[in-house]
Formats: C-alpha cells, structure tokens, sequence
C-alpha cells in the first residue's frame, strides 16, 4: 500500500496528553477526539489537518499514558501515518493493535520539512520526499507484527485464532 | 547463559526454559486491568472479537478511579458501560464507588497481585507492581479486549538495565528523590521498551510504599516495567493480603544487562522536576525561587499511607499558606480510613488543605483540582506535561510528600529542613 500527503512536523517527546488532553478523555468516538488532536502542541492542527495528512516527529513520540484515545484521535483526524525517530512502546503497541501505520526513521525526520509532500511505501518502508526528490528507508515491521496490520489490528487478528 | 527476574516471570509464563532479549512470545496472564477511561473501549473492542465469556471471571479487574465519583454526564456514562459489563459477565472483581481507590494503589492493597504475577493494566502506570516482584506493564484498550478474551498477549522480551543504589539515605529523601533523581539521569526515553531493575542496598532495606513509587514512575523513562525481587519487607506486606499462592523470582548472578547503573545516595537531596517534563531534574534547594498556587498530595505515585504519615508530620500544628490550595487525596478507602484513625486527616483539615475522597482528580487535569492559565502547582504526581493537570499554560513541579507539605506551608518550592 502507498499512501501519500502534505507533513506536519513535531519536536521529541510529544506526549499522549498532547495528543489528546485527558480533559477529553471522557469519549471515545474518533471524531469527536479529532476535534483536539494534538491541540496543546497546535492549537491550529485540528483545523489544519486534511485527510491523507502525514505527522513527523522526533524521537520518543506519543510517550506517557497507555490511552489509546491518542492514535485513535491521530487516525481520527484523517492522519495517513506517522513517522518519528521513535515511538514510545505502549504507544507503538496501540498503534499496531489498532492499525494505524508508524515508520521509525531518524533520517526521514532530519530531512523532511513541514508542509513537504511525502510517499510512503508500506511494504518496502520506502520514504520518498516530493518536494525535495530524497528517500529514505524506514525499518520495516516483525513479521508477527506486519501479521496483526495486515489483519486489520489485533482483534480481527485474535477473531482469526479463536 | 542467565535470566533476569523480567525474563524468567515471561519466561515461565510463555511455557518456556529459557527467553532472550528481543524474543516475541505469547504468555498466559494473571491479572487483566482496566479503569473507566481504557475500559470502555476495550469492551467495545471485546465485543467485535465475539467470544461469550471472559477467560477468567477472578482475573480481570476493572477500577472506575480516573473521573469518579462522575465528574460530568459524558464520564457517568463511561462509567456506566463499565459497571453494566462487570455484571453481565461476573468480573468479580469491580470495584464500586465506595470500595474503589485509585487501581494502582488498590490492586496490592486487596491481594490481587501477588510476587511472579504477569500483569497487563490499560493503564499505563500498570508498571507499579513490579514493587512485588511481579512484572506488570502498562498496554493499550486493544490489548486489554484482547486479553479478557483469552487470558494471552504478546509480549517482545524486553532488555534490562541495572540501577544499583547504595549509600545512606538522607532524611527526608525518598522513593520519590531516587526515581525522579534517576529518570533526570537517563531521561525520560532512557529506558524506552527496556525492563528496569532496581536494587542494591538502599532498595533492600526501603519501604513498601516507597518501592511502589519507584516503580510506578518506570514508564516516565520510557520503561517497560520497573521491578524489584521480593524479599522479607515483599512478604510482609503481602503477607496478609495474598489471595493466590506465589512464586519468587529473582535474577541469576550471571544475567545479561544492557546496562548497569550505580548511584551513592548518600549525598542527595529531594528532587524536583520542572516544567513541562519529568526529566527535568533539580534538587530541591535550587527551586526554591518558584512561588505556587496549588499543592497535590496523591496519585498512584504517592497516594499511600506512608505518603500521607510524611505530610501530616511537616502540617501538624502549622497552616497551610493562605495563597495556596492544599489538595489532600488518600489512594484508597482503607488508606483514607487508616489515615482518619492515626489522626493525619484531622492535622490536614486543622492546616487548612482539603481532603477529597479517592480518585485520579488532578493528576491528569480531570477533576478536583484543574488550574487555571498561568498558575503553577507542585504534586506527588508523576507527569508534568504540558496541560496535564488544566490549561495549557499552567505548569505543574513533581516532588515528594515532604517537599509537597513544605511547600504547601510557605507557599513556594521549600525543603522540608526548612520547617522542621
Ligand atoms: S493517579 Fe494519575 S497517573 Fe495514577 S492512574 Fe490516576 S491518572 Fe494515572
């Protein structure tokens, strides 16, 4: 699969309250979660952000709670992927489990600038940078893990098993 | 080749010999945990996968602590799912307003995790019981659907890294000074996905409560789980709580450490982390130009007994500052009646703070005690991110009880020393 879109970018250590600030936590319907996404990093993002849109950040990305609010909010908003330096673990977990794509790749987030136009490629972890004509290759997924995403996340995976 | 205690608890619970760093396996779970945020959505998620029942009716635990006693309509209706779910498919143990506290202090409080235990909680501070001797990690709702339906998940084999404390442990330094002295070492991604080991001497001889904390705060560097081997302070306090049999495990002499961390004590102060994250280290003595519109004493980090005897020692006799809002949260009922027996709730109302029933409240903004724009609080909570207890622009310090009544007194960062 290969998805393409335009890039916001973030600094390190985004945590999951600014993701999604507890004060919303009270739901958990994607749409009304998009509505706050990211808003105490920007508060302009829920506004901003168009379908397809892909975040960059720097290292240790959605650290803090275990809320799943938070990929649910990212994904909610239309977001196509993200792609840090790295992912804080519960974080990165949720995101398999719930099918949202994520790439490691400290390269690509030196290289790439907000607003550049970027393509991923799911399969090869290709990472191609429109604007600047650059790629970058991303680590690709565990085997068992590409299994749960290719499944659709880890209940449809566990629905196969029992 | 050894294991470390993380290996070996995964290990036996993956129905293996012998697991390496980097292994994926699939383990058998003892304890499923939920609150009133996570829960709902697993159970939306346990739902789709279409089983009757839940693998074991004794093994998961659901905790409505975060927005309760409900804060608005949208959380009572939460609550709500939670509450109705545990009685269609009777969890045994759910825990009503009334009986609740906050699920990390309630867990070991009612037995619940015992040494050995493997341990998932959709909450991320799940990481607290490995102060038993259990390995317990914090997953998302996905997870915790996931494990309701069939007693598994997966798991990587996480590395570990060693952290050695020896020395004399000053006065007034606590579990509190050490972990947060250690995450303003390694960083709050310095132990991302690894196994945190806690040992040596100041950890042999520490309180229960203490080890709690130090474990509690394992995910704030990034850490997969905190843990220590149970010993006889372990056995004691479990002792009389236990309601399954246990097994100890401890780390072999030749185990493999990524890392190995040493730090002498003897010459720390208590610590406070600044704004806006928890590796944001300074000792106490250095912050003391910081003027305070709020104190919380609570949380899952240092909501307990102990927490409490500290803060009652430092306020009894004396006021809180008249600028200051002192919030007084115990973790659980039995905490909050023990502490009405020994006489802290009384000194707490006599000093001027409020007391407030258990509950997550501030911690994370929700409830009880949310700033306004610009104010500043200090809290024995674990997070300091931005907006994490209200506005965007408010900022929140982490320290200790001690340095949380000190505080509280005079209105801006104190060292307890400075009271007493
Ligand atoms: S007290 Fe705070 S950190 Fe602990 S479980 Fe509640 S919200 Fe989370």
């Amino acid at each position: 699969m290969k998805i393409s879109g335009r890039v916001h970018k973030f600094g390190a250590d985004i945590d999951t309250d600014a993701i999604i600030p507890a004060r919303y936590l009270n739901t958990f319907d994607p749409q009304e979660l998009a509505k706050h996404c990211m808003e105490d990093a920007d508060a302009d993002f829920p506004k901003k952000v168009k379908k397809g849109d892909i975040i960059v950040a720097d290292k240790n990305f959605g650290c803090g709670s275990s809320r799943e609010h938070a990929p649910i909010a990212i994904k909610g908003a239309g977001v196509s992927c993200v792609i840090a330096k790295s992912f804080a673990r519960i974080f990165y977990r949720n995101c398999i489990n719930i099918g949202l794509p994520i790439l490691e790749c400290p390269q690509a987030v030196d290289a790439i600038g907000e607003g550049d136009e970027v393509e991923v490629d799911f399969e090869t972890g290709k990472i191609k940078n429109l604007s600047t004509d650059e790629e970058y290759r991303a680590v690709p997924f565990p085997g068992f893990m590409q299994d749960i995403m290719d499944k659709g996340g880890l209940i449809n995976y566990v629905k196969s098993k029992v | 080749m050894g294991m470390t205690i993380s290996q070996k608890i995964l290990a036996d619970h993956a129905g293996k010999d012998f697991v390496e760093a980097g292994e994926l396996i699939n383990c058998r779970l003892d304890v499923v945990l939920g609150n009133d945020v996570t829960a709902p959505v697993a159970i939306s998620e346990f739902k789709k996968v279409g089983v009757k029942q839940v693998f074991d009716r004794s093994k998961i635990v659901l905790v409505p602590d975060h927005f309760t006693p409900n804060k608005d309509i949208k959380s009572a209706e939460q609550c709500k799912i939670v509450r109705e779910f545990a009685r269609e498919y009777g969890i045994e143990n759910y825990f009503e307003i009334g009986q609740m506290g906050i699920e990390h202090c309630l867990l070991p409080e009612q037995g619940l995790v015992v040494p050995g235990d493997l341990v998932i909680g959709a909450d991320s501070h799940t990481c607290t019981y490995g102060a038993l001797g259990a390995f317990a990690t914090g997953v998302g709702s996905t997870d915790m659907a996931a494990g309701m339906a069939t007693g598994e998940a997966w798991f990587k084999v996480p590395e570990s890294i060693k952290f050695v404390y020896y020395g004399k442990l000053p006065r007034w330094v606590s579990g509190k000074d050490l972990i947060l002295h250690t995450i303003g070492d390694i960083g709050v991604d310095g132990a991302r996905y690894m196994s945190m080991e806690f040992t040596g001497e100041v950890i042999r001889n520490l309180s229960i409560d203490s080890r709690f904390t130090m474990a509690n705060m394992a995910i704030e560097a990034g850490g997969k789980n905190g843990i220590i081997e149970a010993d006889d302070i372990t056995l004691d306090y479990i002792g009389r709580r236990a309601r399954r049999s246990f097994k100890i495990y401890r780390s072999d002499p030749d185990a493999v450490y990524c890392d190995v961390k040493e730090y002498d004590v003897s010459s720390l102060e208590p610590v406070v982390a600044f704004p806006h994250l928890p590796e944001n280290t300074r000792p106490v003595s250095e912050a003391s130009d910081v003027v305070l519109d709020q104190v919380v004493i609570g949380s899952c980090t240092n909501g307990r007994l102990e927490d409490l005897e500290t803060a009652a020692l430092l306020m009894k006799g004396r006021k809180i500052h008249p600028e200051v809002r002192a919030i007084v949260i115990p973790g659980t009922q039995g905490i909050y009646l023990e502490a009405v027996k020994r006489g802290f709730i009384e000194v707490f109302i006599e000093a001027g703070a409020v007391v407030s029933t258990p509950t997550c409240g501030p911690c994370l903004g929700g409830h009880m005690g949310v700033l306004a724009k610009g104010e500043k609080a200090l809290a024995t909570t674990n997070r300091n991110f931005v907006g994490r207890m209200g506005h965007p622009e408010s900022e929140v310090y982490l320290a200790s009880p001690a340095v949380a009544a000190a505080s509280a007194i005079k209105g801006r960062i104190t060292p307890p020393w400075e009271i007493v």
